[in-house]
């Protein structure tokens, strides 16, 4: 059956994340960072941070609040129990730092079909309070049968 | 880092609860990643790690290699391919592709028990941050 790719090019509002020096360093606990700058203040200055730094695939974190609702926007039509991630980039400009108010938007880059499986695309470009970008991320998500 | 290059290798095991920590700390609950009962009704052996666990990994070990500065990290791409267990030892291994004008192209690759979970990754970092 060929996808329906009439979402394609939809955008979604900015989603707004703060980013907490606890959060950062939860994260970073979990993927078992030890690098002192993700959870010591004096140690991130001294590195030449503004504030503690988020580890750079903290990405997922602050740009979760405008994937979801792409994901699940009836528009885009994907068959969220037959979906796998099936690919991930991200491309870092400015680092983030505790303190940081993250927009992230999101728009469906691509629906496409390709050996009975569909791909969906999507865009997230997420920019700091002062207008500077700090990652865009490309989320590819395959679904079996289509 | 000069071309065909090996950078060091990270060795991780993640304990049983891992992947619920990851879940708190990511934000995404999915039962797959912390519900054994409920992974095994959908077919899989029993509940996975977080893909974007696993390339959190992959991220870490370029970091590691290139000095531990976050900055050094300009651009990550992965494919996610097989699944990562808890309590089973992965291991982060990368080639450097290409080096020059202060940059390096690693492709890396994540592995448990000899299975590819990520593959097809490459990662460039900027070698005149530090």
């Amino acid at each position: 059956m060929p996808v329906d790719d009439s979402a394609k090019g939809k955008s979604f509002p900015a989603f707004e994340y703060e980013v907490g020096k606890e959060k950062i360093g939860e994260y970073a606990r979990a993927v078992g960072e030890e690098n002192p700058v993700y959870f010591d203040r004096a140690a991130a200055q001294e590195a030449g941070f503004r504030e503690v730094p988020a580890p750079p695939m903290f990405a997922v974190v602050y740009s979760a609040g405008s994937m979801g609702p792409a994901i699940f926007d009836p528009d885009v039509k994907m068959n969220f129990a037959a979906m796998v991630h099936g690919g991930q980039e991200f491309v870092w400009g400015e680092p983030v730092c505790a303190g940081d108010i993250i927009s992230t938007t999101t728009e469906v880059k691509d629906i496409s079909e390709k050996h009975g499986k569909g791909f969906y695309v999507f865009e997230t470009v997420s920019t700091n309070q002062d207008g500077a970008e700090v990652v865009r991320g490309t989320w590819t998500n395959i679904v079996r049968g289509e | 880092m000069t071309e065909g290059d090996q950078i060091p290798e990270l060795k991780v095991t993640p304990d049983k609860y891992l992947p619920h920590r990851y879940a708190g700390a990511s934000g995404d609950f999915n039962p797959i990643h912390i519900d054994p009962e409920f992974a095994k009704q959908v077919g899989l052996p029993q509940n996975i790690l977080h893909g974007l666990y696993g390339m959190g990994l992959v991220a870490r070990a370029n970091v590691a290699a290139a000095g531990g500065d976050p900055r050094v990290l300009k651009r990550l791409t992965v494919q996610f391919r097989g699944m990562g267990m808890p309590e089973q030892e992965i291991t982060v291994t990368g080639t450097v592709k290409s080096a020059g004008d202060g940059r390096a192209v690693v492709d890396t690759v994540a592995e448990q028990n000899g299975n590819g979970i990520i593959r097809n990754a490459e990662a460039e970092l900027a070698l005149d941050q530090q």
